[in-house]
């Protein structure tokens, strides 16, 4: 019998530990698919975050470190001057990313860093239990909003991607997200091009993919979807926000 | 026969480290040690090596861990400030065994304190700095040659151990300059199995990780930490014995304090006073050989540009059963010669 659908190489043998409905799953598995196709998993170097994905190390079968919070692209950074052979990836939540680590964020974008980040956005901590995260929606009731997110008392939620575009420095900077089939395509695709930007050396690509939080968000994870489309998708518009090639070849 | 030449103390880092191998530097910059940045940036790209000025410690010290994970002699270098920055890397760098060279160049605090040398950090530097159970290996050199040769003794020790070893200096053997020679020292490498290279598909995957959430394995994890750190300290504890043979008073001084304790002691010699002068060399492991065979001494002075924090380790050498009394000047300050003589003679009274 021909096997028409397996588990990428990329990807070890150890379950994952995600909770049921939760994306993560699906993002490993992207990732893994376009290590997979490129055939540069002997060359690759993954960086792990704090948070949900941070035994990340054990899922992926390339080389893995585990950074400090928000460090990841400091991290890759040591490891890509160094190896600029190597591919490196980064795979981070919003907490890490976008708040304690958005120095580390923007500088590797703006020296763009020839690293590719993945940046699941599911607009909370998932990990500590549903904490408000830079990215949670006004409104948003989480366990340290628990009357919603209120914009005069802790401000806006941030656009990572459009902000990112702003900078001279990044190669390509787009949003995807993972909440139907078509957009998970879509979603792969640009993971793709990340890693393929960075073998071609043209330098720093993230990838931010809208996700869903079903535990935390109190939400079945059909339901969760559903926000994501509904609430995340138009605070977040899916789109690509910097291709420097693209722009340069027009 | 090598050259002599004359270097300030924060580019004998800089170029010792190269020699050593180092090819990758992180850093930003702080006074007292920005030479040592602007030295690497300089020479760096024409040797094949990598200079990246990070925009914070933090990132630094970080990109320190990552390079470190990659299998590189990778060093940072900051001054009390930042290296209070550095702290949370330091503590993944323990927890993740791997080697690094971290370069203090003290300067007074607490918080901004000042940009005159100090020796205040010496409790961050040698009981932890960061969080958990781990050890750093800290070096304190009192000469620009020190300097050069500690770098270089540091690379080693953080290969042979996977650890950090750090140069706890001060903002006056950073700037001031001297005449130094490098002797060609043959350089170990060391294999680094463990090292973030890619699988080649040809091995298990690497993980370079601090994280144990069982219990049971981060306890045996520390356990085994901590019988290496045994080790380093039965065999790599360094100091010097200066007019110690029949010492009644001894000082106990590193790095600049050192070189004005021994023109103190070389005073109260002239006078009779049987004093003579430890200086550890290496802060961690501290050396206790060195009081054990001290058993005439009947006074200790430590003599620190803090408010007395070696002090505290003079007593364990002791066992507590000497009088140890503290002469220190702080915030910038340094003692003079006179100062420590007085300290030195009143020290003699009670003998």
């Amino acid at each position: 019998m021909a096997i028409v659908f397996e588990k990428p190489k990329s990807l070890t043998d150890a379950p994952f530990h995600y909770c049921p409905g939760c994306p993560h799953g699906i993002i490993h598995r992207l990732v893994a698919e376009v290590i997979d196709e490129l055939g540069i998993d002997g060359k690759t170097i993954g960086v792990a975050p704090v948070g949900c994905a941070v035994m990340a190390y054990d899922y992926f079968t390339c080389d893995m470190i585990e950074a400090a919070h928000g460090r990841a692209p400091a991290v890759a950074t040591g490891i890509k001057r160094c190896r600029p052979e190597n591919v490196v990836f980064t795979y981070q939540g919003d907490g890490d990313l976008a708040s304690i680590g958005m120095a580390e964020t923007v500088h590797s974008a703006a020296r763009n860093e020839n690293i590719t980040v993945i940046f699941v956005n599911n607009a909370i901590y998932g990990m500590t239990g549903g904490q408000m995260a830079p990215t949670s929606l006004p409104g948003q009731v989480t366990q340290t909003s628990p009357y919603g997110r209120d914009v005069n008392h802790c401000g806006w939620p941030i656009r990572v991607s459009e902000m990112l575009a702003t900078l001279e420095g990044p190669e390509y900077v787009a949003r995807v997200a993972v909440n139907n089939v078509k957009n998970v395509r879509n979603a792969k695709k640009a993971i793709k091009k990340a890693f393929e930007n960075q073998i071609a050396g043209k330098g720093f690509s993230l990838v931010e993919v809208v996700s869903a939080c079903p535990t935390n968000w109190g939400m079945t994870p059909k339901a969760a979807l559903e926000w994501v489309e509904s609430d995340m998708l138009p605070y977040y518009p899916i789109g690509v926000y910097k291709d420097r090639s693209a722009q340069e070849a027009k | 026969m090598a050259e002599r030449i004359l270097m300030k103390g924060n580019e004998a880092i800089a170029e010792a480290a190269i020699r050593a191998g180092c090819r990758h530097y992180f850093g930003y910059p702080i006074t007292p040690q920005t030479e040592i940045a602007a030295y690497m940036a300089k020479r760096m790209p024409k040797i094949g090596g990598v200079f990246l000025q990070a925009e914070s410690e933090i990132a630094s010290i970080n990109m320190v861990y990552g390079a470190a994970a990659a299998g590189m002699r990778v060093m940072t270098s900051s001054s009390s400030p930042g290296i209070s920055l550095k702290q949370e890397g330091l503590s993944y760098i323990a927890g993740s065994d791997v080697p690094a060279l971290v370069v203090n160049v003290q300067r007074g605090g607490p918080g901004l304190g000042g940009i005159q040398p100090s020796q205040s950090d010496y409790f961050q530097a040698t009981k932890g700095g960061g969080h958990g159970d781990y050890r750093t290996i800290v070096l304190a050199p009192a000469s620009v040659q020190e300097m050069a040769s500690l770098t270089i003794k540091g690379f080693d020790l953080a290969d042979k151990y996977l650890m950090t070893a750090m140069i706890l200096a001060d903002g006056t053997i950073g700037q001031m300059m001297e005449p130094i020679t490098f002797e060609d020292a043959e350089i170990k490498t060391y294999d680094k199995p463990w090292a973030l290279t890619g699988t080649e598909g040809k091995r298990k995957h690497n993980i370079v990780n601090s994280l144990y959430l069982k219990p049971d394995e981060l306890e045996k994890k520390n356990f085994e930490r901590f019988e290496k750190y045994a080790e380093i300290e039965k065999c790599e504890a360094m100091w010097e014995d200066y007019m110690m043979e029949d010492a009644e008073i001894c000082v106990v001084a590193f790095g600049i304090a050192s070189r004005v304790a021994k023109n103190a002691v070389a005073a109260a010699r002239s006078e009779g006073i049987k004093v003579g002068l430890i200086r550890p060399i290496t802060l961690w492991p501290f050396p206790n050989k060195a009081f054990e065979a001290a058993e005439n001494v009947k006074a200790f002075i430590s003599v620190e540009l803090s408010m007395g924090q070696m002090i505290e380790d003079v007593r364990l050498a002791t066992g507590c059963r000497k009088p140890v009394t503290l002469c220190n000047r702080t915030g910038g300050m340094i003692p003079s010669p006179d100062e420590i003589l007085e300290a030195i003679r009143n020290a003699g009274k009670g003998v």
